[in-house]
């Protein structure tokens, strides 16, 4: 058995909603962050080498040296020995304030209440290049640690000097340091007060290990929980600002249309009402929201239609035929894939198929922007502030400084927002209008004017021996992506491609991006081998495995699924499948049961195992993993954007079906808790096992051998 | 159009003067600041804008205002009182039953609804009474089990 190689972290090709954008340099004089803060001690983060290259995905080309080598989060304990962590990660449901809270706590020796982050700010944090990519748990975290471990270490060190005594005899816990000996004690606040002490973090702070966590590794209840549960949270649609007007744009009738005329008479007529008119983009705005949409029905405009544009009854087809050849990033190849085919004794070859879905976050695009003294600034739900400051500087050709983005905690996102376009929208009509204004999309504009999943076409093939040792495997993905392309499979005979295509959808990031497809892809043909080979799905994924954290999780699993010791009853199927992203290695069995009058498709159980290293919050994890399986049934089985002409049919809730109460399964989790390994992210990995886990136990119902996501949009 | 000039929210009487048509979630949000209530879809198919009227559950995005006029609304802001949560409030507290927490608002008010006229309801009749809600995160077994919770605090009260 072999260990887990150390994987590269794949550049992403699919972020195609990311443009390259200049560097940010974040500096902040020190005399003017005291005055600020107040006084205190500060321990700043210098992000590690290695850190720059993971997130490096916005163009997927540029060097790692391009990337901001500054402060990338710092932390503040002030004068009455409060904790504040300015970190430029935003907090969108993962439920990262939360566990980022319980890692300073851990090191600093204080209870999770003293700590207070300050997230998504770009007036007030550092420069962050987004969150996503579950970058936070590996990244952020330790250094937030290690500046919380600083922190701690000078707290002692000013003890040990007014106390005149070795500071390796003193203690910290509960937010003090204790002299043991002679029993003195001060609080944080109390050898913090009248400081201005600033440092960077020491080259080796040291982390507690995870054998001996007391605070991460428990479960910690969601720290902004009671202000949600009472509808105090301030979500970024529910910003109001004094003298705010209210904003709608007027949309083309289909995607790529310009304008051809505009009658703006009768709606400027409209009490209140400024309507702004600038190239394609028409907009509104008014006192009340209900007047801004008569303003937007008063306006008449006609529009010149694009050429004609790809459908989705000829979407693979289209995808296939446009693509760009081999993409050079998410291309693996090792032996002779016709080598292995020859010396295989049965030989398969399929196509899998993925539709474009939504996210469909339920807080739709939200803006409040205001223009004050040449200074712009806004409120706005995006995975990205500083990537939206650069949308919003570039459109009002603005210096960056000029420019001011803030991120309540949002409705989520699940890689939707990204990007920042009722920020600009909002931030043009204020211009116009002299006022702020507030913009919130409608579930009509969010499903059509938003950014897809992409939709993909993967085609696979292999050999295998007669006793089910895989001998050759050729995998090509057309336009989904190439995360999690590569397999963790032993083959001795691989070539495998990613061909991006120009999509006639607008496309960009989604939770665990393509590896979701890969894995539907992966997983439903491993399956198709392991039958071909009359073998057992468990038994032929361990024959050709070695990867000790994928083999745990496939077993666990199993053993908690009853794999092997139970039958599934007539009209039910049990299904599995098992995969790594992101540094998480995941395993999913799923029953579903075939009703036999209607077809329709029903998840009655799901059992999924995960490993992400240490565990940080257990209950939290549960729910991310939970909440994953849910999601990803949509796609699974019903979930597709149907599009015609530059038009999506679809845009509403009752007509794109979601998973709701009566489709969610009982989950169970089991969590494979390595303290010995460093904690990877969660909020996305465990989503890719669900649709081939789902699409196997159909087959296992059925016979009937499902290769297209969604699966069973009408049923079986 | 008829106006509206007074709505009666959480048993305080707020003078507003807004068209009998429109929206009253708009008007608890955009005129009254009221934000608690969530819009979703603005089409009744996600539950995000909740409120009770006269006790029952309703869609606030798509009920006018004038059907509300005089009659009691209670919105997520009403349910604590002098700092103590409802049962339910608790429950998804306890039962960490929220991600993002956008949907939480809707669905406390929904299950408020459901309690008082069914207290002991199985999980099943609870599923199927928050089938109009959407959580996007998928949170619904944590869900069902906040509301399974808050009917058993609710009983231990009454007993």
């Amino acid at each position: 058995m072999k260990t887990s190689p150390e994987i590269p972290i794949l550049i992403e090709p699919e972020r195609y909603e990311l443009h390259a954008r200049p560097t940010y340099h974040f500096g902040l004089p020190r005399r003017d962050f005291f005055k600020i803060v107040g006084g205190g001690i500060v321990v700043f983060c210098l992000p590690v080498s290695t850190f720059a290259g993971q997130e490096a995905g916005r163009t997927g080309r540029r060097p790692v040296e391009a990337l901001p080598q500054d402060v990338s989060a710092w932390l503040h304990v002030n004068e009455n020995g409060e904790i504040t962590v300015y970190t430029g990660k935003v907090e969108v449901g993962q439920n990262i304030r939360t566990s980022l809270t319980q890692a300073v706590a851990e090191e600093l020796c204080v209870a999770p209440g003293s700590v207070q982050l300050l997230m998504g700010d770009t007036d007030r944090v550092p420069f962050d290049m987004g969150t996503f990519g579950s970058r936070t748990t590996p990244t952020m975290s330790p250094q937030l640690r290690r500046a919380a471990s600083a922190a701690r270490e000078a707290l002692i060190g000013l003890a040990a000097e007014a106390w005149h005594v070795d500071r390796a005899k003193l203690t910290a816990a509960n937010g003090a340091v204790t002299d043991p000996a002679s029993g003195r004690t001060a609080s944080y606040g109390e050898l913090a007060k009248g400081r201005e002490i600033a440092q960077a973090i020491p080259a080796e702070a040291p982390l507690t290990p995870a054998a001996q966590w007391k605070i991460m590794g428990q479960p910690l209840a969601k720290v902004t929980g009671r202000e949600i549960v009472t509808g105090r949270h301030r979500y970024p649609s529910d910003i109001k600002l004094p003298g705010m007007l209210f904003g709608k744009v007027l949309r083309p009738p289909a995607f790529g249309a310009t304008l051809a005329s505009l009658d703006t008479q009768k709606a400027e007529q409209i009490p209140g009402v400024t309507v702004v008119h600038d190239g394609n983009f028409v907009g509104v705005a008014a006192p009340s929201p209900r007047v801004a949409e008569s303003a937007l029905a008063a306006l008449s405009a006609t529009w010149k239609s694009p050429p004609q544009q790809p459908s989705g009854d000829e979407l693979f087809e289209y995808l296939k035929k446009n693509a760009h050849g081999g993409d050079d990033r998410g291309s693996q190849a090792t032996g002779s894939v016709e080598k292995g085919l020859a010396e295989a004794s049965l030989r398969l070859k399929q196509t899998y198929t993925v539709a474009y879905i939504a996210h469909a976050p339920l807080e739709p695009r939200a803006a409040v922007a205001e223009w004050k003294d040449g200074k712009l600034s806004v409120w706005t739900g995006t995975q990205r502030p500083f990537g939206v400051r650069g949308e919003l500087a570039e459109a009002f050709r603005l210096p960056e400084d000029h420019v001011r983005v803030v991120m309540p905690d949002m409705g989520s996102g699940y890689g939707g927002k990204h990007s920042g376009e009722a920020a600009v929208e909002a931030a043009r009509l204020a211009q116009a209008a002299r006022r702020p204004i507030k913009l919130v999309w409608t579930r009509e504009e969010e499903f059509t004017w938003a950014y897809f999943r992409p939709a993909g076409v993967i085609e696979v093939s292999a050999g295998i021996t007669s006793d089910g040792a895989i001998t050759a495997w050729e995998f090509h993905n057309y336009n989904s992506g190439a995360a999690a392309i590569g397999t963790l499979y032993n083959i001795p005979n691989q070539r495998i491609q990613f061909h991006p295509v120009d999509s006639p959808l607008r496309q960009g990031s989604y939770r665990s991006l393509a590896a979701t497809a890969n894995h539907f892809a992966r997983e439903s043909f491993m399956d198709e081998l392991a039958h071909l080979a009359k073998m057992d799905p468990l038994e032929f994924r361990l024959k050709n495995l070695t990867d000790t954290r994928l083999r745990a999780a496939l077993e666990a699993a199993a053993q908690r699924f009853g794999w092997g010791q139970i039958k599934p009853q007539p009209g039910h199927g049990f299904g599995m499948a098992g995969g790594s992203d992101k540094g998480g290695y995941v395993a999913t069995c799923a029953e579903v049961a075939v009703d036999p009058a209607s077809r329709q498709v029903r998840v009655l159980r799901v059992v999924t195992a995960f490993d992400c290293g240490a565990v940080v919050n257990p209950d939290d994890l549960r729910n991310q993993i939970e909440g994953a399986n849910n999601m990803g049934i949509g796609g699974a089985l019903f979930e597709a954007i149907q599009f015609e002409n530059g038009r999506i049919l679809n845009p509403h809730f009752a007509q794109y079906r979601v998973p709701r109460f009566s489709d969610a399964p009982a989950v169970e989790v089991v969590l494979i808790d390595r303290k010995d390994v460093a904690s990877s992210g969660a909020g996305e990995t465990p989503i890719v096992g669900i649709a081939p886990a789902i699409g196997n136990a159909i087959f296992s119902a059925t016979g009937k051998r499902l290769r297209a996501l969604p699966m069973a949009p009408k049923g079986v | 159009m008829a106006r509206v000039t007074e709505l009666l929210i959480n048993g305080v009487k707020y003078p507003v003067d807004v068209d009998a048509g429109a929206s009253l979630l708009s008007v608890l949000r955009d005129d009254l600041d009221l934000t608690g209530s969530k819009y979703g879809c603005g089409e009744g198919q996600c539950g995000a804008c909740t409120v009770l009227l006269a006790g029952t559950p309703r869609r606030s995005c798509i009920t006018p205002v004038g059907d509300a006029a005089r009659k009691p609304i209670t919105t997520i802001e009403g349910l604590e009182k002098d700092g103590q949560l409802h049962p339910v409030q608790q429950a998804f507290l306890d039962e960490g039953a929220m991600q993002c927490g956008y949907c939480t608002s809707g669905m406390i008010m929904t299950a408020v609804g459901l309690l008082a006229v069914h207290p002991e309801p199985t999980d099943l009749e609870i599923a199927h009474y928050l089938e109009g809600h959407i959580c996007r995160c998928g949170t619904y077994p944590r869900i069902i089990a906040a509301v399974r919770r808050a009917a058993k605090s609710l009983h231990e009260v009454r007993t």
